[in-house]
């Protein structure tokens, strides 16, 4: 029903390029774990390798303690939904959701009867007549996670599956497939390039780069406190001010920042959200641009020789040239090397 | 309106030109006399029936069948499976072994007749419809390859990924998914091969014995002169012919 990943050290080359550059990673049983990262940056090769689509040129591969490489992709205990559903357009729905049983040899009533259930968690009961030309694009999305999900795999992996969806019904689908997570209790992998997708479902955020994990953990906390530059500006904009250690305090163009435990140069990190009018410590700035956003205007703004971007509430008028005092909300402050 | 007038006058020609063979083959089929040449005396089935009366004609009528139904599903089956390792595979040559397998194509069937017949008496191959059905399946198998090729996409490269990943294992996959996506092109494959071997003469002709195929059986009825009989003959393999071509063009309509 479920399974805990455990990847060690795997690297993979297509000739001269390298997809994966030595990634190790555990996944516990159960976890809804996304990959995140931009494109190329290794996150589909690392999917297929879990799915068996690929193999890795180094490293192993352990799925519920099973050693998985060499696995073919029929024999692994996982199951995928692809991007671009990749349903049977010549069967119906009930025949694309039970072919999995019917590879396994369940007999037609069973697989029949275990479709149509699977249709129903999907939130398509009764439609397993229709063939996959006559749906939505949100509906086959639903029909290839019913056909996954039909034969309980320990592992779902999920490739950009909501990709190809408008926003309200992609915010729609990553509530149900959360919804259905906590469900069937089977460990989720999941690959996008969108990192506000990746905060709203994930268990464990896994940020890459060039073959590499940036960053892994609980989104709360790769949102945070990430742990490199790049995993600090995926997950959203993000000032670098660059910053000396003189007298066990962080000393930088806007001003001292409060209390530092190392020593040498470092980067200070501060979201546009922790650079706003109110407490903290005050940053004189002149506004260069203003993007209305809804919720808050987004302004460039300059100070200390720095451009840096800021969050005005909506109540406070502002004009590029206008001068306005803002405050960094110090315990927000991320230390980067 | 001249420009009308010279456009359907053109038509007409043309389209006489191509068709006026045939028409006059079947209308002298029924010609109620000797020789099937006008003028036209009248109106009689009776060299169709003894067409069928014919037990020569009757035999090579079902031995052409035999021959091109079975010789055309191995060229599909040999076809759709090499289509499909190209398809899929990064092979490295990929190019290079597409171009040899259907270079055939534009080879005379006087050459593949001949080296065939060549082939198969160094090994000792006795003639038979056996070996006609081999000719046939050399001379279909590059087209059945293409018209296969042509019908496989990435869509069904995806729903092959997802097959094997529910747990089909190769024949299952093929035979459950591949297959029934191209459908549409695997038949067309099929009874265009039929249409091919059905009329082929040069092959059977060259690698036959005893056993003949209709077309080589029509080609000994005249060595002994026109007759409307062999207009009967040739009418009804136009009819199969024309039945076949009208199935591949419904085939192909009705799903794409």
């Amino acid at each position: 029903m479920t399974a805990r990943i455990d990847v060690e050290n795997l690297t993979r080359r297509y000739g001269e390029a390298t997809a994966l550059a030595g990634v190790s990673l555990v996944v516990e049983a159960g976890e809804y774990c996304v990959l995140l990262g931009p494109s190329g940056c290794g996150k589909t090769t690392l999917l297929n390798i879990l799915g068996g689509f690929a193999d890795p040129s180094s490293g192993n591969l352990r799925i519920g303690g099973r050693d998985m490489v060499g696995v073919p992709a029929a024999a692994r205990p996982t199951t995928t939904v692809f991007q671009d559903y990749a349903l049977f357009p010549h069967m119906s729905l009930r025949d694309n959701v039970g072919f999995g049983l019917r590879m396994r040899g369940q007999g037609r009533e069973t697989r029949n009867r275990r479709a149509e259930e699977m249709l129903a968690l999907v939130g398509l009961a009764g439609a397993g007549d229709k063939r996959p030309s006559q749906l939505s694009g949100g509906q086959r999305q639903r029909v290839a996670l019913a056909r996954a999900l039909a034969v309980e795999p320990d592992v779902l992996l999920l490739d950009e599956p909501l990709g190809a969806l408008d926003l309200n019904l992609r915010r729609q689908m990553q509530e149900e497939l959360k919804a259905i997570q906590r469900r069937v209790g089977a460990t989720f992998v999941h690959v996008t390039h969108d990192q506000e997708e990746a905060m709203a479902i994930a268990d464990r955020i896994v940020v890459m780069n060039k073959g590499l994990i940036e960053d892994e953990g609980a989104p709360e906390r790769v949102y945070r406190r990430p742990k490199s530059r790049f995993a600090a500006a995926f997950l959203g904009e993000m000032n670098f001010v660059p910053a000396e250690i003189r007298g066990g305090r962080f000393m930088t163009a806007l001003g001292d920042m409060g209390p530092a435990e190392a020593a040498g140069a470092v980067t200070l990190g501060i979201r546009p959200a922790h650079l706003r009018p109110g407490v903290g410590v005050p940053v004189e700035a002149v506004v260069r641009e203003v993007m209305f956003q809804g919720i808050h205007r987004r302004i460039r703004v300059e100070a200390g020789g720095l451009e840096l971007l800021a969050h005005l509430p909506l109540g406070i008028e502002a004009a590029p040239g206008h001068r306005v005092t803002l405050a960094v909300d110090t315990a927000e402050i991320v230390v980067l090397p | 309106m001249r420009r009308f007038a010279a456009c359907a006058g053109y038509m007409v020609l043309i389209y006489g030109f191509i068709f006026l063979p045939v028409i006059v083959l079947v209308l002298f089929s029924f010609q109620d006399g000797r020789f099937p040449v006008p003028p036209l005396k009248g109106l009689t089935l009776r060299w169709h029936a003894e067409v069928l009366a014919d037990a020569d004609l009757r035999a090579a009528l079902l031995n052409s069948l035999i021959v091109a139904v079975v010789s055309s599903l191995f060229a599909l089956f040999f076809g759709f499976l090499a289509a499909r390792a190209l398809a899929h595979s990064g092979l490295r040559g990929a190019a290079a072994i597409r171009g040899a397998l259907t270079a055939p194509l534009s080879v005379s069937y006087l050459v593949i007749g001949l080296g065939l017949l060549a082939s198969f008496n160094m090994a000792g191959v006795g003639l038979s419809l056996w070996t006609v059905g081999i000719g046939h399946v050399v001379i279909n198998l590059p087209l059945c390859f293409a018209i296969c090729f042509a019908a496989l996409g990435a869509g069904e490269v995806q729903a092959e990924r997802a097959a094997r990943d529910l747990g089909a294992g190769e024949w299952r996959v093929m035979a459950l998914v591949t297959a029934p996506m191209i459908f549409p092109a695997l038949l067309a494959a099929f009874l265009l091969s039929v249409t091919f071997s059905w009329d082929e003469f040069l092959i059977a002709f060259l690698l036959s014995r005893f056993e003949v195929t209709l077309p080589v059986e029509i080609w000994s009825l005249l060595r002994s002169g026109l007759n409307p009989k062999t207009n009967a003959v040739g009418s009804l393999v136009f009819l199969v012919s024309a039945i076949a071509f009208l199935a591949v063009e419904l085939a192909t309509k009705r799903r794409t």
